[in-house]
């Protein structure tokens, strides 16, 4: 038992994302109302990226940016002092695209409001069957 | 300039998709000719390096002269090479087919649209010839918003809210395929799909490496739309306008097949695809399924253009069941069918978009009596449909043969019977359009029939491009021996049997 | 479709959580991730790119091809959104607001519109109160905002920072000029031509840089092949590659943003909006 709980608190961080990811999910299938659906998918594209955030962190590690940079370059540079910079990298263009998604999705629920009225799924779908 | 080809292919549409855009605000008639100089450039690429991989094998670039794993390398062998000619081939087509009923539906704007289409271009090339898992993620990224905005012009009422349950569906499908990749780097490290198998082979028994094929695949599934994943495929591919329907269509899931089959070859090896985890048999009659609930979909349907979607339902099916059987005749109808299949679609979607432009409808009462208003055009159709049952010398019949053969080897009755299904289904479906176009008189709603019709065919910059694909159609049937002995059987690993 | 959007969620969640049973624990520096490419990256970047913060050089050289795609992402939705919502068709709203400058009075004109003077100012048919010291403070504030904006892009190097953080920036400090007084005003100081034009700009630098190391001789995004074109060695010349990369993110970060901010927020039609 001892043996489990050490391995649930090791590992704390990726349950916490692995729930948002999930309430984001569940957000987008289970919620009736448009916009609603793209904040889940803004929550479930947000814990992905604290999830790949959080694999780059290194005990003792600081900043990624070389200390002593410019000037001398007799400093020798151990990777471990430095946390991972790889995922900062990765998420930036994780980041950007989920920018752009949400773009574009708030203009087509704007196209949608503008032809329908309403914003609710099931209330467009009443509508376009009565056409 | 020639060892610059897997580069050029990909950078050409990209810097004409900025030029085009700052000309369509001074200028809208240069967009068109540099659209299709753009294209050209890179289908005369893909064809010089495809050349190029016949004749040296594995053609590596590396982006920004970084060595892989800490650079961006492109990985081209012949299963990239072919894939990317018939993309290029299969766009270039469409967009000299389709500049004349993007004229008539949307004339403002002309500029962002065919930006959006040379970007959803650069966007399927890019994930076609790239090495690197994380490059893949982000340019599928750039081919589904592009996707998203050229469904969304289409038919004012239906079309944003089809995009919009597009977006979803595929946002999921993206970010679980991140999920995996991320799963992936946590395990080995490294994001280089050719670096990740040679890392993993230790590895094949960590969990985590479990979890990040199941969950790289249902990405993939989603955003290729296998049953029972497919629900934003037909509202969005019928509701969009006829100029994007006929290049996303072809293209989107056969690349995403393409993905999947280079994920079971390249990066998981099919080591642990198929001996490890043991799961082949039943994602075949998954994909038993698929066909099965495509084609009776496709049956209860009312007009042309939402059966042929469910038509790519069905044909998703038969991809993933060939490459899932584990034999190499299955495997090769697999590759085989996503060369014939891109072809088929963009025939089929190419006869569409003439009957919208003149016809402007699509459901089966705007059909009666095409055949004699619009006889070239339903030539083709006739020809698409015998490519869809699977008639030789036609390329249906060849990829058809290759998965039944690959059935019957592997002893997967089920998959066989299933294959039958379908090409029957498809007579049916097809032979009904054809018995509508050509016994039926033509009527315009009013009430009289004119009795003789004069023939008012689609133009010619419609007509040519649609004659030269069913003509590849038949082309491509007949050179089949050709194409799977000089390039296809390189790709599949020795240890297929 | 909720219980069948509970059990998908649950069935992810359990296979997700059962995949982290073989994961490194928080922290370790002794996981595979830490030991295999990266060091490389911490270990190398200034003796080969001269650049001492490691996401920018990483960002920018060594996996640039990506940042480039994702400048392109940012592009698209841009054009997207463009595309979606703005219309040409001139239709004149029926009802106006005025507000007589000097004295505070709002008029509302149902019908017709008074003709431009000094006198009178149109105001959001959303009335808002008179709100001298928003205004007043934003206009203060918007030219030491943009001035750090450029400050971040310029220190991307050395410090946390580059294109796409002051790009945002950027875009934001036309945004508040848009809030704080109207969307008329911003589309005046910055029109849409200028903007769509800006966007295409930053990316085509971007790409045009990548497509110049390319006619050079090297691969595509090869920096080192600048120092045919520009003074120095070429450690020198990657790091001075990269700035140039990171101002045509800014751009065009800067340009899409404002873009978007547009056409959402006026549904296309540059009239009234937020």
């Amino acid at each position: 038992m001892g043996d489990l709980i050490q391995a649930i608190v090791a590992k704390y961080n990726y349950w916490i994302y692995i729930t948002l990811m999930m309430i984001g999910l569940y957000a987008m299938i289970a919620k009736n109302n448009l916009v609603k659906k793209i904040v889940g998918m803004n929550i479930f594209q947000t814990a992905i990226i604290l999830f790949y955030v959080s694999t780059g962190v290194k005990r003792g590690g600081t900043l990624p940016i070389i200390e002593h940079g410019h000037g001398g370059h007799s400093h020798v540079i151990h990777a471990a002092d430095y946390i991972n910079p790889l995922p900062h990298v990765l998420m930036l263009t994780a980041i950007v695209v989920s920018v752009a998604t949400l773009g574009v999705a708030l203009a087509l629920a704007i196209r949608i409001y503008n032809r329908y009225n309403t914003l609710e799924e099931d209330e467009i779908l009443a509508q376009i069957r009565e056409e | 300039m020639s060892q610059h080809y897997p580069a050029l292919i990909v950078i050409v549409p990209l810097l004409a998709a900025f030029i085009i855009s700052v000309a369509g605000w001074i200028n809208k008639k240069l967009c068109f000719p540099i659209a299709v100089a753009a294209v050209t450039v890179s289908t005369g690429s893909s064809i010089g390096l495809l050349f190029r991989v016949m004749n040296e094998g594995v053609v590596h670039y590396r982006l920004g002269g970084w060595l892989p794993p800490w650079g961006i390398a492109y990985y081209v062998d012949q299963l990239n090479a072919l894939v990317l000619c018939v993309v290029t081939v299969a766009a270039l087509l469409n967009l000299i087919a389709a500049k004349k009923s993007i004229e008539q539906e949307f004339p403002e704007r002309i500029g962002p649209f065919y930006t959006l289409y040379v970007l959803f271009v650069t966007g399927m090339v890019g994930i076609t010839v790239t090495g690197d898992a994380f490059n893949l993620y982000v340019l599928l990224e750039i081919a589904s918003i592009t996707g998203y905005a050229l469904i969304a012009m289409g038919d004012k009422d239906r079309a944003p809210l089809a995009s919009l349950n597009y977006l979803y569906m595929g946002t999921i499908g993206a970010c679980f395929y991140l999920l995996g990749v991320g799963y992936l780097y946590i395990a080995t490290g490294s994001l280089n799909m050719v670096d990740i198998a040679r890392i993993l082979p230790d590895l094949y028994q960590s969990k985590a490496v479990l979890g990040a094929f199941i969950i790289c695949m249902v990405g993939v599934w989603i955003k290729m739309a296998f049953f029972p994943l497919h629900g934003w495929l037909p509202n969005a591919y019928t509701f969009a306008p006829s100029a994007s329907s006929s290049l996303i269509a072809p293209l989107m899931t056969k690349v995403m097949i393409y993905v999947m089959i280079r994920l079971i070859l390249t990066v998981f090896t099919p080591k642990f695809a198929f001996a490890t985890l043991a799961i082949s048999d039943s994602i075949v009659w998954l994909a038993c399924i698929a066909i099965v609930m495509g084609a009776i979909f496709a049956l209860a349907q009312r007009d042309l253009k939402k059966m042929l979607t469910y038509i790519i339902v069905a044909e998703v099916g038969y991809m993933v069941g060939g490459a899932w059987l584990g034999n190499r005749a299955g495997m090769t109808g697999a590759i085989l069918h996503i060369m014939n299949d891109a072809l088929m679609t963009l025939c089929a979607f190419l006869v569409v978009g003439n009957i919208v432009y003149k016809v402007k409808g699509y459901a089966f009462d705007n059909l009666k009596g095409l055949f004699a208003k619009m006889p070239f055009t339903m030539g083709a159709f006739v020809i698409a449909a015998l490519s869809f049952i699977g008639v030789p010398p036609t390329c249906g019949f060849f990829s058809k043969w290759y998965l039944i053969s690959g059935a019957i080897q592997a002893g997967h009755y089920g998959f066989m019977v299933a294959l039958i299904f379908s090409s029957l289904v498809n007579v049916v479906l097809f032979f009904r359009i054809i018995e509508i176009g050509y016994y039926e008189p033509f009527s315009d709603h009013h009430g009289h029939d004119h009795p003789a019709e004069p023939m008012a065919e689609a133009p010619l910059t419609m007509l040519v491009p649609l004659y030269i694909v069913a003509a590849g159609l038949i082309l491509v049937g007949l050179y089949t021996g050709n194409i799977v002995n000089h390039i296809i059987r390189f790709v599949i690993p020795g240890s297929f049997v | 479709m909720k219980t069948i959007g509970l059990i998908i969620a649950v069935l992810t969640g359990a296979l997700l959580i059962y995949a982290t049973a073989d994961f490194p624990a928080w922290g370790d520096p002794h996981s595979p991730a830490s030991l295999h490419v990266s060091p490389y990256y911490i270990e190398k970047t200034i003796e080969e790119t001269a650049v001492p913060n490691i996401v920018t050089s990483v960002l920018a050289d060594y996996r640039g091809y990506d940042t480039m795609y994702e400048t392109t992402v940012i592009f698209s939705a841009g054009v997207a959104c463009f595309l979606l919502l703005r219309t040409f068709r001139r239709k004149e709203p029926e009802e106006r607001l005025y507000r007589h400058v000097l004295t505070g009075v709002t008029i509302h004109a149902k019908r017709g519109k008074l003709p431009p003077s000094g006198d009178f100012e149109r105001i959001d048919t959303a009335w808002t109160p008179p709100d001298l010291i928003i205004k007043t403070m934003c206009r203060l504030l918007i030219p030491f905002i943009q001035l750090f904006a450029l400050y971040v892009i310029a220190h991307g190097h050395h410090s946390p920072g580059g294109g796409f953080q002051g790009g945002v920036m950027l875009g934001a400090s036309v945004i508040l000029l848009a809030i704080s007084q109207d969307l008329r005003t911003a589309v005046r100081r910055l029109g849409e031509k200028v903007d769509a034009l800006l966007c295409a700009a930053g990316v085509f630098i971007y790409a045009g840089t990548g497509a110049l190391c390319l006619l050079l001789g090297l691969n595509f995004l090869d920096y080192s092949a600048l120092v045919r074109v520009l003074p120095c060695d070429p450690i020198m010349a990657r790091s001075h590659g990269i700035f140039i990369v990171e101002i045509g993110v800014g751009i065009a970060v800067m340009a899409t943003m404002i873009w978007i901010y547009c056409n959402v927020s006026s549904s296309g039609e540059y009239d009234e909006g937020l």
